[in-house]
């Protein structure tokens, strides 16, 4: 009898990728949800390097780091893979889920946070990453191809929380204008069955916007821009 | 063994180049190595890593694999003998886990040391210090990462042990401490003296000079 449960919360992306990975795959799990800033005894003593979720706990053992937990998940159980089979197209996938880890999510986050002059130059930074998934997905519907993979659960952030706080703010970093593909596949994929069950409500999530442990000159930054952004319609 | 066409683009001081030349090496596979002039990069290596333009880049069978980690992986999925990574799902996600954080907490912290000044510098080192010992905690009561033998992980975080050391002396700071890390201080002997893993690392005296002239060129652009 498996025992598998998943520290996280309902409006993170990161936990939200394991989620994803885990219904893919038929695998039935307890749901922890955990308060950021009153974090549990056990998803301390499950991560004590990053203290953070998610965290994926199977048969008693511990697995931290989305990236980490969805290559465990695609090995341990073989239904349905996120990675392909073959060692290069494997290699690929690692390298765009990573490049949408280290370059696309910090990329368009700064684009939040700046106005005027900045934005434009944050703005255009962005489409300069984002450029390359937008030729990564000529002639697919997903990453994965015609099926959700690897990189499309780790650019979840894209498909739906950057574009929900994006349009509460009025910016136009990705448009359906100037990345038509990355557009389609966003539509795409917020509507997939298997996906769209796991995305926070939108008002939810703006409400909850920024985390509180992003610090409190954010927050208060944040919802000044929202005002203005609503005053500006 | 013969590697079908398989060629390194790599750097002499690049420690992500070096752990691509110790994993080829473990598994005994054949290369052709190119040495990349980093201000003069070749169409070779413009064209196998486009988005980065960085080194290393594995080329096998006409097509190209960038980033050192993902290159790892492709290596032990491809030649299986000698497996870098280990067969339990559980310890391969330890291995991933401990060389990502390597990558994400360690490398800002030591790049820091080589470009900061003052209080700055202070902090990159004091954060090196509570990194390391972090690290020192995935090592498990073991002699390396990969239990009792090296694996996926200790070649993903070899050159640590040689970074650290050279950092050390070349800006007279502390970052390893005998007492205070005892399991990693002994992985770095270990390590340094393990015939695969010290035959790529560079000349010591050469990136000794190479990480001072790096400093003396970045923190002067700072302080004017």
């Amino acid at each position: 009898m498996e025992e598998v449960k998943l520290f996280g919360h309902p409006a993170s992306p990161f936990s939200c990728r394991v989620e994803i990975a885990l219904k893919l795959k038929g695998v039935h799990y307890d749901f922890i949800a955990e308060d950021p800033s009153n974090k549990s005894p056990q998803l301390l003593q499950y991560n004590p390097v990053h203290k953070k979720i998610p965290v994926l706990l199977h048969n008693g053992k511990p697995i931290a780091e989305s990236l980490v937990i969805l290559e465990y998940i695609d090995e341990v159980w073989k239904t349905n893979p996120i990675l392909p089979q073959n060692p290069h197209e494997k290699a690929k996938a690692r390298f765009w889920a990573n490049y949408v880890e280290e370059k696309c999510l910090p990329a368009l986050f700064k684009t939040f946070w700046s106005v005027g002059e900045q934005y434009d130059k944050d703005k255009a930074e962005a489409g300069e990453v984002l450029k390359f998934l937008e030729d990564e997905l000529q002639g697919k519907k997903f990453f994965g191809g015609d099926s959700i993979g690897l990189v499309d659960i780790v650019a979840n952030f894209m498909a739906f929380w950057f574009r929900t706080i994006q349009e509460a703010l009025g910016l136009d970093v990705l448009t359906k204008d100037n990345f038509p593909k990355l557009w389609e596949w966003a539509e795409n994929y917020v509507n997939c069955s298997d996906i769209n069950q796991f995305l926070p409500p939108k008002d939810k999530l703006i409400a909850i916007f920024p985390p509180p442990y992003m610090g409190q000159h954010l927050v208060a930054f944040f919802q000044s821009r929202l005002a203005a952004a609503a005053a500006a319609k | 063994m013969a590697g079908e066409g398989v060629k390194l683009l790599g750097y002499w001081a690049s420690p992500f180049a070096l752990r691509v030349r110790s994993a080829l090496k473990l598994k005994g596979i054949e290369y052709e190595y190119q040495e990349e002039d980093l201000g003069n990069k070749s169409p070779l290596l413009l064209q196998g890593n486009p988005v980065y333009k960085k080194v290393p880049v594995l080329l096998h069978k006409g097509k190209s694999i960038s980033e050192s980690l993902v290159i790892l992986e492709y290596i032990d999925e491809v030649w299986k003998h000698n497996p870098l990574l280990p067969e339990d799902p559980y310890e391969r996600a330890r291995s991933r886990f401990w060389a990502k954080f390597v990558d994400e907490k360690c490398v800002p912290a030591l790049v820091g040391v080589i470009t900061k000044v003052g209080e700055e510098l202070e902090k990159s080192a004091r954060e090196a210090r509570e990194h390391l010992k972090t690290l020192e905690s995935g090592l498990d009561g073991k002699r390396c990462f990969g239990g009792t033998k090296i694996g996926f992980a200790d070649v993903a975080i070899a050159w640590i042990a040689y970074w650290v050391r050279m950092e050390q002396e070349a800006f007279k700071i502390q970052l390893i401490d005998q007492q205070n890390m005892p399991l990693l201080a002994a992985w770095i002997d270990y390590v340094l003296e393990d015939p695969v893993m010290k035959e790529f690392m560079p000349p010591y005296d050469k990136l000794v000079k190479h990480t001072r002239d790096l400093r003396e060129k970045l923190t002067a652009v700072v302080s004017n």
